[in-house]
């Protein structure tokens, strides 16, 4: 995959050549056998129980089973693997026909055969930027709900300098265009950040509220100022071809250039956390708020700044969709990109590349999930289903613990001193 | 008759670590075992296990010569043992009666609750065992000391005769460490017996009945108060020569480095806090803060580094007005903080040894070049202070949370004593610190006197106060009542100040220059 290329585009002229702090290095040291290990197996046990819901959902089931007890077992067994079969083939493709079009000449067959690991990734760009602004808020100890208004802020903003600032060269127009989305999320983000850290209103109740004043916002510039003149849709003009994200194939395949802008805003993100002395004071304020202040950080300064670059990721996001995906401005155009977010977050610990991964499952099985209701006639509700126990496995890796009997992490005196109830000292 | 409890080959392995190798320890009826050890050494880890925190790898416990299985603290209950933990469990906005009858009800006409009946219960157990408490009062507005008694109340209550006591004293003045002596040996003539862990060596002495020593999760040594002394003691601790008492070059004072003058400080609450105070610390002394905890003494650290403001009063620095500083520019001034909660102010547990080693250092060169940190050269300086400073970590990318308390305090103390400054000011710095820990730090900080920086230090022990300070001011409900030359006073004589009376002769106070 693209990012474990990382590592290699992030070694400066340091003048030690060792490669301590490499990007996988340090990813992989932090999520140590355990934490990397839960997640694993939180995926596999939502695939579990999501086929035992599948087969509990299936007619075919239920009349197998009315004729005899073996006849139902392999009536689940087949619901179960036409079901993922088809979630697989419809998010990845079909590997056979992949080799067997490599091996022909028909370029539109290849096309065709990887066209659903593409429109994975399509489905996953979005999903990244959102994880993005969710983790660099957990980081600094911020829980941004209001990354999906963001979303919309920045959506409308790179909306609006796309089809109203026609006309300016593509290396102007496209920037100019990302970044009015980001600038538009980052306002979005700075007022509850600074609410917080001027009155400490919390920012959970205040980006809930951001929220739903940036989706009646986006409703009525849709009804009025932003409409499309000739459309009785509310939808707003398209933007100009110079401020679309590059595309690398003909229109049925909509991978564009929004992928690996994602990936290279992670190591952005990556480098900033943990290699800036800006990271490193977000990271403390995040970890212990006290320390940091015995340290000297500014806390109010740095709990604004996290809020306006958690608003200012989510907000490319919404730019992401208008000008790589949809080049336009509608109603509904974001699948809840924002909350979901939060899940993802968790899933990836909050880290750069955890969030990309996750990212990537998320937008690997929402791609899957309409193929797999098209040929498997199982309801794309399935997945939402799956999505949810995968979660609670993360938000509460004690099941996880018990079921795959895992070891308490941390077993040393000291942590355990804490668990068994001394008080907070 | 066998013994009361009898642990016979006590093992536990942890992932990497051995916390008790073989541990046997008898407790007879009737007797105060106290189990001596430093921080690490395994004596939590073995009351755990026979409270039932933890299940052994390996080896037996017997109660009364039964074999018992202890999987849980109320199978530890069930079998008569109590644990008096260092902190408390009880709830501040109930009373002393809802609190001892807290999971244990008792009950009458099927479900509601009898709180005389239970109130009359402890009543006896206090007049029993001379624990003196109100069973009706609210636990929130008891003095700490008593608030332990409701805790061994809480255990009497429940006919426990095991009682451990869990470091004890750690939270209480003097005075009150004295009280609890006298329970605990009222406890045993009435039948009880005790484990009573510590690491404090004149209370051993003073009221143990036999002493078993750990060092590493093994027993090195028993022996008895008659046998022993507090040097050995420590040295069987430590496991080698232990200088309990510093030698101390006199002091060469110079100018005033601080200066506060009137202070007043409120908490957020506007209670007055700390009340007009005025002193100076001279580079090349230590001024030792004498006092019950909770007088001031915490707030006082706190406006002088920039942590809460003063509402009157004035803070100079060697000249600089400091009073409405911020904590990083008087970090810039050459001030070094050990703050007194080591695990809420002065580290990020989560974060790795060589993070908390620049915490407020890391934005200037050679830790940070522009806005990119300098991860190696962090790495290599952190390195080398875990050596400087004896942090027992096998790396310095360990996270500070995996440390013991002692060498979580060193990170601290290596980050603030190995940069140039001009004002230390140490809260608490040996607060639940073992033997050698405390020496170490001591040692530190009259170092750090004689290369003239000015130390203020500040801690409710008196001994050391006693041991490290040149002049000694007493904090009484927020004011100074006296400043005394540590040389010329007597424990007696801070003890009486402590307590809020006031020296009857004049001229008691001494200042330089």
């Amino acid at each position: 995959m693209a990012e474990s290329k990382q590592p290699d585009t992030q070694a400066p002229a340091e003048k030690e050549p060792k490669k301590e702090q490499g990007f996988m290095r340090v990813f992989l040291q932090e999520l140590t056998s355990q934490s990397l290990l839960i997640p694993i197996l939180a995926i596999f046990t939502g695939l579990v129980l999501g086929a035992i819901i599948i087969i509990l959902t299936s007619e075919e089931v239920y009349a197998g089973f009315g004729k005899s007890f073996g006849a139902g077992l392999s009536a689940s067994w087949n619901a179960v693997r036409t079901a993922y079969n088809a979630l697989f083939t419809s998010a990845i493709g079909s590997p056979s026909r992949m080799i067997a079009a490599l091996q022909g000449d028909d370029a539109l067959e290849i096309r065709r055969t990887f066209n659903p690991i593409l429109e994975s990734l399509v489905a996953s760009t979005p999903y990244i930027f959102a994880g993005l602004a969710v983790a660099l808020g957990f980081r600094s100890g911020l829980f941004n709900i209001g990354v999906e208004g963001q979303l919309f802020i920045g959506a409308i903003f790179s909306a609006y300098v796309g089809y109203r600032f026609a006309g300016l060269p593509a290396f102007i127009h496209l920037p100019f265009a990302l970044l009015a989305g980001m600038l538009g999320g980052a306002l979005w983000g700075f007022i509850p950040g600074w609410l917080k850290a001027k009155t400490g209103g919390h920012e959970v109740i205040n980006t809930i509220m951001m929220n739903y004043i940036a989706f009646r916002l986006s409703e009525w510039l849709l009804m009025g100022p932003m409409k499309r003149p000739d459309s009785f849709n509310p939808v707003s003009p398209t933007i100009a071809d110079s401020a679309k994200l590059p595309s690398f194939f003909e229109p049925p395949i909509r991978f564009h250039a929004g992928f690996f802008l994602a990936l290279f805003v992670a190591w952005l993100v990556y480098w900033f956390l943990f290699k800036t002395k800006w990271g490193f004071e977000l990271r403390t304020v995040g970890a212990n708020r006290h320390a940091a202040r015995y340290a000297g950080m500014n806390i109010t300064v740095v709990t604004v700044a996290a809020m306006s670059l958690s608003g200012a990721l989510a907000g490319l996001a919404g730019a992401n969709e208008v000008l790589g995906v949809n080049y336009n401005l509608a109603l509904a155009f974001s699948a809840g990109y924002g909350f979901d977010a939060i899940a993802l977050a968790l899933l990836g610990k909050s880290h750069p590349l955890g969030v990309v991964l996750a990212a990537l499952l998320f937008g690997t099985l929402r791609s899957g999930a309409l193929g797999m209701q098209l040929t498997a006639g199982i309801p794309i509700d399935i997945i939402s289903v799956l999505q949810a126990f995968i979660l609670a496995f993360i938000a509460a890796p004690a099941i996880i613990r018990t079921i795959y009997r895992l070891r308490k992490p941390g077993t040393k005196e000291e942590d355990s001193l804490v668990l068994s109830g001394w008080g907070e000292g | 008759m066998a013994p009361v409890l009898e642990l016979k080959n006590i093992t536990k392995q942890f992932p990497g670590v051995l916390a008790n190798d073989n541990i046997s320890l008898t407790l007879e009826e009737g007797e105060i075992h106290a189990l001596l050890g430093e921080n690490g050494a395994g004596k939590t880890t073995l009351m755990n296990i026979l409270y039932g925190l933890y299940q052994p790898t390996r080896g037996e416990i017997f109660v009364r010569g039964k074999k018992v299985e202890i999987h849980s603290p109320s199978d530890a209950i069930a079998a008569g043992i109590g644990m008096v933990h260092q902190h408390f469990m009880l709830i501040p906005v109930f009373t002393v009666t809802e609190n001892v009858m807290l999971g244990a009800e008792e009950t009458r006409g099927g479900g509601i609750l009898d709180r005389a009946a239970a109130a009359q219960k402890i009543r006896e157990i206090s007049e029993k065992y001379g624990l003196a408490v109100q069973p009706e009062a609210y636990v929130k507005n008891l003095p700490v000391g008593v608030q332990q008694r409701v805790e061994i109340i809480k255990l009497l209550y429940r006919q426990a005769d095991i009682l451990i006591f869990d470091e004890p004293t750690a939270v209480l003045t003097p005075q009150e460490a004295d009280e609890l002596v006298k329970i605990m040996r009222s406890l045993v003539q009435q039948g009880k017996s005790i484990i009573f862990i510590t690491h404090k060596l004149r209370e051993v002495l003073e009221v143990a009945n036999r002493i078993t020593v750990i060092r590493r999760g093994r027993v090195v040594g028993a022996t008895t108060p008659a046998e022993a002394d507090q040097k050995k003691l420590a040295e069987m601790m430590v496991g080698r020569q232990v200088d309990l008492l510093l030698e101390k070059k006199t002091p060469k004072v110079g100018d005033p480095v601080l200066k506060v003058k009137d202070l007043v400080v409120l908490d957020h609450r506007d209670h007055i806090l700390v009340d007009g105070i005025s002193f100076q610390v001279h580079a090349g002394e230590v001024l030792g803060i004498a006092g019950v905890q909770g007088n001031g003494q915490t707030e006082l650290v706190e406006a002088i580094t920039g942590l809460n403001h003063p509402v009157k009063g004035t803070i100079t620095l060697l000249g600089h007005n400091i009073t409405h500083a911020t904590p990083r520019q008087i970090t810039k001034l050459g001030v070094g903080h050990v703050p007194e909660d080591r695990q809420r102010d002065g580290l990020v547990l989560s974060f790795p040894i060589h993070d908390n080693i620049v915490l407020n250092t890391y934005f200037k060169p050679p830790y940070s070049k522009g806005v990119v940190m300098q991860a190696e050269r962090i790495l290599a300086e952190a390195e080398e202070l875990v050596k400087a400073f004896d942090i027992r970590t096998p790396s310095a990318k360990n996270s500070a949370g995996s440390l013991s308390g002692g060498n979580q305090q060193k990170v601290i103390v290596a980050r603030e004593f190995s940069r140039p400054t001009k004002l230390l000011v140490a809260s608490q710095p040996t607060r639940g610190l073992d033997v050698g820990s405390i020496e170490y730090i001591h040692a530190r900080i009259l170092q750090k006197r004689d290369e003239g920086c000015a130390v203020l230090l500040v801690s409710p022990e008196l001994d050391e106060i006693l041991q490290l300070s040149d002049r000694i001011a007493v904090m009484y409900r927020g004011k100074i009542i006296a400043i005394v030359d540590a040389a010329k006073t007597t424990k007696e004589e801070l003890g009486l100040l402590m307590a809020g009376i006031a020296p009857k002769t004049e001229g008691k106070e001494v200042s330089h220059g």
